[in-house]
């Protein structure tokens, strides 16, 4: 469809040492075989920005999922008596205009962020993944799925999102509870609108994949297209779908946080990051702060998944390994 | 190239009428009721009445096919009515809101200017800066000035309007007392002084836009840029002893301009989609803000006929896209 993906040459797959040709036949004599993903994590770790953005990645997942049992006040408890106070020892982040303690609601908004970020994220890359590698390894289907993938690239899907939180909210939060249904509505209208990209990228490469030898010697000692895709074509498009999980994890936990702003996310009283953040506007003359710390904590989730998908990508290269 | 193009604007067609039919039974679906905000008082039978008014008694295909006439046979009369003095329209049915009971079509004229100045601007901005950041870090790759750049590009992905907006309203109108910090479109500019207050208003909009779209834009560049940089026939304009400059300004941009092109026009339709979030932030009532109204009221016939707008945008600078990279690359060949 796209040219760019025809100016991608094939050899993105090939094993890494093959990649730098007559790199001292001495020194291979010596060193013992190295695995791929020895060099890929060798490639990884110099990229300064993709450590530290793994790390704090890291980091803020263990603070949401583990933090609530070090700090545990609950995040609902209100204490009319103790609102809107600053910063002190019994609440680091201060209060909010109920009096809960912002940090405790700062770690139960993050486990719902990062947990809809995760679930969708896994959601759209197995839809991608499937659409993508049975568009690219059966040539009758890839006509109508890469079809299919245009139109919904084509659809205003903020607005779309927007339209199915209205919808569906109501017969979902009676089928499973206010809480775990509109959980299941976003994560599934996150992932069902954000699978498109993958999808594209995995099915170029499977294309790629497909008229390579290895392929050809496998079909021809009997392999059955099911054995050749989980066999051979899967472990090979692994790369871009992993870099895609990275960047699927960004998208979906600001979308989810744009929901909740645009007040059509997670009930009130239910803390998520983005609904946290619209609240504190209410209050953004007086308590500015509070506005301060949940924005700060998407941006800074966002940035380290990113920077990770940006060391992943170049790590999981093996034009760029090496260098 | 022109068989192409014909092509894919046949095929845009289906597409299209698909994705319509796709919106229409997504609020088909809606459970919300138009009658909801009428008082309990009024008798069920003349709520019965009033939703036939609305034109929600027929079966559902005929209400699809009723849109279908009123958006592309109806609409278009009223547009040539309205430059030529014409009357073809004259008696027929408009897609009326039922927020307003006024056309749909005229709401959105009244709030496109807002959305084109705000958004438009931020985008033009954006251009603006992208390109000689990108260029420049491309030409110096891994110096500071890179790094710096993909820092603040690394940024500008991941601080979400909704927060950058926000920040900025808190520093510059909150705490500085610079910018108002919400838009006022009745605002007009008659004089230096009110020429300077829509500036004023217009600043941080444009700022928090303009600080995403530079983002994209200024990676994208600099990939590009970079793909070109250590290809032969830059090697060879060296070598002939060009100057450094018609090197990289000449050779190498132009050659690098191409994808980012078609990444501008692929941007467009956002433009006019309004930036949703922003226009809420800072209360631009442009098609973003009026979206966002309808779905809250309830107010389908606005929601299909904005979102089905948005939609032709896509598509057809999709469409403006795929046919400026094949005349702009003359390698690429689509038959």
């Amino acid at each position: 469809m796209t040219d760019k993906e025809r100016f991608v040459p094939d050899e993105g797959m090939a094993p890494a040492s093959t990649a730098v040709p007559g790199a001292g036949a001495l020194e291979e004599l010596h060193n013992p075989p190295r695995s791929q993903w020895q060099d890929v994590w060798d490639q990884f770790k110099s990229h300064r920005g993709a450590l530290m953005g793994g790390a704090l990645f890291l980091f803020i997942i263990l603070a949401v999922y583990l933090g609530p049992y070090v700090w545990d006040i609950d995040a609902t408890k209100i204490d009319i008596r103790a609102r809107n106070q600053g910063p002190s020892w019994a609440h680091p982040f201060g209060t909010d205009q109920l009096g809960r303690d912002m940090l405790a609601r700062m770690m139960a908004g993050g486990a719902t962020s990062v947990s809809v970020g995760l679930t969708a994220m896994l959601l759209a890359l197995f839809l991608g993944s499937f659409i993508g590698v049975l568009a690219g390894f059966f040539k009758r289907l890839d006509g109508p799925l890469m079809r299919m993938t245009d139109l919904f690239l084509a659809l205003p899907l903020l607005p779309l999102l927007l339209v199915m939180m209205l919808l569906f909210r109501e017969p979902l939060n009676a089928a499973f509870g206010p809480e775990q249904g509109i959980f299941i509505l976003i994560v599934a209208s996150i992932g069902v609108t954000s699978w498109m990209p993958t999808a594209r990228i995995v099915r170029g490469d499977v294309l790629a994949l497909k008229e390579r030898e290895f392929v050809m010697a496998a079909r021809s000692i009997g392999t059955t297209n099911s054995g050749l895709i989980t066999r051979h074509i899967l472990p090979n498009v692994l790369s871009p779908i992993m870099v895609s999980a990275t960047l699927g994890i960004a998208t979906a936990i600001i979308t989810e946080s744009s929901l909740s702003f645009l007040g059509l996310g997670f009930p009130p009283d239910f803390p998520t990051w983005g609904r946290l953040l619209f609240d504190a506007t209410d209050y953004l003359q007086q308590y500015p702060e509070r506005v301060f710390w949940p924005g700060m904590a998407i941006s800074l989730t966002v940035l380290s998944v990113n920077y990770l998908g940006d060391g992943l990508r170049d790590a999981l290269d093996p034009r760029i390994r090496g260098r | 190239m022109l068989t192409f193009t014909i092509r894919r604007l046949i095929l845009a067609v289906p597409t299209l009428l698909f994705i319509s039919l796709v919106i229409f039974l997504l609020l088909e679906l809606a459970p919300g009721d138009p009658m909801a905000q009428v008082p309990l008082t009024v008798p069920p039978e003349v709520k019965e009445k009033m939703r036939e008014a609305l034109g929600l008694g027929q079966p559902m295909h005929i209400r699809f096919w009723k849109w279908l006439v009123q958006f592309f046979w109806i609409e278009p009369q009223v547009l040539i009515d309205h430059y030529l003095g014409t009357s073809f329209s004259a008696g027929d049915l408009r897609v009326i809101s039922w927020q307003t009971r006024s056309p749909v079509m005229d709401i959105v004229i009244q709030r496109i200017p807002q959305t084109l100045w705000v958004v438009g601007t931020a985008y033009v901005v954006a251009i603006l800066i992208a390109l000689p950041i990108g260029i420049y870090s491309a030409y110096r790759q891994y110096s500071w000035f890179d790094q710096l750049g993909t820092f603040v590009s690394m940024v500008g992905f991941s601080v979400p309007p909704f927060f950058s907006g926000v920040l900025v309203i808190v520093i510059f109108s909150v705490q500085l007392g610079w910018f108002p910090s919400i838009y006022d479109t009745t605002h007009t500019v008659d004089s230096w002084d009110s020429f300077v207050y829509q500036l004023k208003q217009m600043i941080m909009p444009v700022m928090v836009l303009a600080l995403q779209i530079t983002a994209q834009l200024s990676r994208f560049m600099r990939a590009s840029m970079l793909d070109n940089l250590n290809q032969d026939y830059v090697r060879t304009a060296r070598a002939k002893g060009l100057s450094e400059y018609v090197v990289v300004m000449v050779h190498v941009l132009r050659n690098s301009m191409i994808p980012v092109v078609t990444v501008i026009a692929l941007g467009i339709p956002s433009i006019f989609g309004g930036a949703i979030i922003t226009e809420q932030v800072f209360k631009v009532n442009g098609i973003g803000q009026l979206l966002i109204g309808a779905i809250q009221a309830n107010d389908l016939p606005m929601v299909q006929t904005l979102t089905f707008i948005f939609a032709v945008l896509i598509v057809l600078f999709n469409l403006i896209a795929d046919v400026l990279y094949g005349i702009l690359d003359p390698r690429i060949r689509y038959d």
